[in-house]
């Protein structure tokens, strides 16, 4: 049966009152007028919520196989999904890692299976993500794997990021960059800042990333390839980016809810769930990823859900798990941008949705219109909660915003048509 | 011309000229007995700094057929293992009144490195990933016994082009003689810069197959490095060459291997083994090529 949501405020490149007409998993109809014979179609009112492209999320770690203790494929859809999060593409350090085209394939169909959301799995651009030699890319990417990358380690070796963004290239392809000079980090627990000497916590400075986006961005020059620049956290990584951007480079980036909205301050409690990698940084460094964003340097929100059962959690600072949750964050914390005058609604939808769909080479999805898949989140932008045991569906919690008050909220979600994400 | 160094070098006549000796000299290898005196007296010494079973074959055949008095030097037992110099080894084997030095040296420009400090003749038996010029000659031979001209030819080079001798002395000889080069592999195995070369390169297999002559070669993940290549399997998934590859070239296409083959990878079997395939007629062509060769050359 066809669904109609009813009145909303439908975010395009205006936001304009209107319905939506969704039949056979597309968008059918965006019109003023309601359909007659109004009998044999579902209607969802939608009076004073907005209504979004579902969200597209390009940086999610689901943690199975081997990891089904914090997070696993079904249980990550379902945070998805409720965070208004159509399409998620997942990190390939798993155990083993995904590094040939049979995981590949296996998670794809367990993604068809679990039906909630589009997993779209990243591969790993090496073997055993040791960064010695490349995977099997061409026979992977006809697996279906929606790009390559050793998020989680750095690739160390420029020779091996040389020879990766040659052979991803032949391929279209592209490489996602964790960016992380490894010795320079030395095992800091913290950005290396103010915070991290008045309280005596080891940092690890912003240029153990910023080092790594100039290389690759280097590496782009030399080799015509592509990179998607992941979590970016500094002012002096923006730079570069800006920099590769007007040079014409093949250069996108992500940035995460969390650098957009918190800082190295977090971290005077010694609470670990504001331990992340990363790290949270200065404010001068979360008004540039700001003013980035606005200015389309960075391209896309990536939440970089990263899930941690609480046993490696509650430890030490200097002990516990880098890392934080975040698909049912995206929709408050930008949100919030958008009430405090940061970036209009059109601006959430292509942050969200658009230009990761573009990243992505997703011509189907990433806006609203007529033909393309019914992939939609709708939002309360009033709605609010505490974020906790009521709300969360993560089997894990770690987020400094745990037991915290927010706003908004993805009430419905639609996929392929289908409500998978009633509100309750 | 005293040495044979480079395909670069050689002009359109010259190439031409090698041709049409080689063409002569090619029905004595046919014969009952397969000897001719043009190099009565001479000495030919076959320098090979690294491993090689045909090319120092069939230099060595080459220079029998010519009644020349063929020897052959290892580099595992000679003095270069005791520290000895290139230049000090050549020196010597001068000094023992050689005409003509075959060399095969790892190091690109070794051969150019000898003629410039040597009286002695050398033809360039593959220097690094430099160049192999008779390899060129002898498969642009072959090419013309098959296809009776060159000009207006298209010729495909498949696998890797960068670390390729065969592939370097092959383009500069055929972009002298107006053919058109096309290369295909993974950018990985490609020069970075695309241009360098002046050929075409193939954007997919389809593209590359439409040629007149396919020259694949040999893939040695081993030793061109693990990194640029994720598996043989992938390789000839994406870059080998087999029967269903060929739907898309002309009946008529020419497939060139400078050998050895690895069977399945670079090259199927059944193409390899089958009517398209003059790889064999390659080697028995390298003799008559590689006497003409010694032929052309003249101390000065």
């Amino acid at each position: 049966m066809p669904l109609m949501l009813k009145n909303g405020f439908v975010v395009r490149d205006k936001v304009v009152q209107t319905n939506i007409i969704i039949d056979n998993g597309k968008i059918a109809d965006i019109t003023d007028e309601l359909p007659q014979g109004a009998a044999d179609i579902e209607v969802l009112d939608c009076t004073g919520l907005h209504i979004l492209p579902g969200l597209i999320d390009m940086h999610v770690h689901l943690r199975e196989p081997g990891y089904e203790y914090k997070e696993d494929l079904k249980s990550g859809s379902r945070a998805a999904v409720q965070g208004g999060v159509t399409s998620i593409c997942s990190m390939a350090n798993t155990n083993p890692p995904v590094d040939n085209s049979s995981i590949v394939s296996w998670i794809k169909r367990r993604s068809d299976e679990i039906g909630l959301c589009d997993i779209l799995p990243y591969a790993a651009l090496t073997k055993g993500m040791k960064g010695e030699e490349l995977t099997e890319i061409g026979d992977i990417l006809s697996a279906g794997a929606c790009g390559f990358s050793d998020d989680g380690r750095p690739v160390a070796s420029s020779e091996v990021m040389r020879r990766g963004l040659e052979y991803t290239r032949f391929f279209g392809s592209f490489i996602a960059c964790h960016e992380e000079d490894a010795p320079l980090f030395n095992g800091g627990s913290m950005h290396e800042g103010r915070v991290s000497a008045e309280c005596g916590i080891k940092g690890a400075p912003a240029e153990a990333e910023s080092i790594m986006v100039a290389r690759d961005i280097e590496l782009v020059r030399l080799t015509g390839g592509r990179i998607h620049l992941c979590h970016i956290s500094s002012r002096r990584s923006v730079e570069h980016i800006w920099r590769a951007k007007e040079a014409g480079l093949n250069v996108t980036a992500e940035v995460t809810p969390n650098h957009l909205t918190l800082t190295e301050e977090m971290c005077r409690s010694y609470n670990s769930f504001s331990k992340v990698n990363p790290p949270l940084r200065s404010e001068a460094d979360r008004l540039a990823l700001l003013d980035a964003l606005k200015s389309g340097v960075i391209d896309c929100i990536a939440s970089d859900h990263a899930p941690h059962h609480l046993d490696d959690k509650l430890k030490e600072f200097d002990y516990a798990a880098f890392g934080m949750i975040g698909l049912q964050l995206i929709v408050p914390l930008i949100s919030r941008l958008v009430e405090d005058g940061v970036i209009s609604w059109s601006e959430f939808a292509n942050i969200t949705a658009a230009n990761p769909a573009k990243i992505l080479n997703l011509s189907d999805r990433g806006v609203i219109a007529r033909g393309k898949v019914a992939d939609i989140a709708v939002i309360d932008s009033k709605c609010e909660y505490i974020f906790d045991e009521s709300i969360n569906v993560s089997k894990s919690q770690n987020t400094p915003y745990w037991k915290e008050k927010l706003k908004g909220k993805a009430v419905y979600t639609i996929k392929n048509g289908k409500i998978v994400n009633t509100g309750s | 011309m005293k040495d044979l160094i480079s395909a670069k070098e050689l002009t359109k006549d010259d190439i031409y000229s090698i041709l049409d000796t080689a063409e002569s000299l090619h029905e004595i290898n046919r014969r009952d007995i397969k000897k001719t005196p043009a190099l009565r007296g001479k000495t030919v010494v076959n320098l090979f700094f690294e491993n090689s079973t045909r090319t120092r074959t069939s230099f060595e055949i080459a220079a029998k057929r010519l009644s020349a008095d063929a020897v052959n030097f290892a580099a595992s037992s000679s003095s270069t293992q005791k520290g000895e110099t290139l230049l000090d080894t050549i020196k010597n084997i001068e000094a023992m009144q050689a005409d003509i030095l075959v060399l095969r040296h790892e190091a690109s420009g070794a051969a150019k490195f000898i003629a410039e400090r040597s009286g002695t003749c050398v033809i360039n038996a593959g220097d690094g990933i430099n160049e192999h010029p008779t390899q060129a000659l002898l498969d642009i031979f072959t090419i013309r016994r098959v296809k009776k001209e060159l000009e207006r030819l298209t010729v495909t080079i498949m696998g890797d082009i960068a670390h390729s001798r065969v592939a370097r002395s092959n383009i500069w000889a055929m972009r002298t003689l107006g053919m058109r080069v096309k290369l295909f592999g993974p950018p990985t195995l490609l020069p970075n810069d695309p241009k360098a070369l002046a050929c075409e390169i193939a954007a997919d297999k389809r593209e590359a197959v439409q040629s007149d002559v396919i020259i694949t070669l040999r893939i040695q993940r081993e030793r061109q490095g693990k990194l640029l290549i994720p598996s043989l399997r992938e390789y000839s998934r994406f870059f080998g060459l087999n029967s269903e590859d060929l739907k898309y070239a002309p009946k008529d296409v020419l497939l060139l291997h400078p050998g050895p083959v690895n069977r399945g990878v670079e090259l199927s079997s059944s193409l390899a083994d089958g009517a398209n395939s003059a790889i064999l007629d390659q080697v028995e062509n390298g003799v008559s090529v590689r006497m003409a060769v010694m032929c052309a050359l003249r101390r000065q």
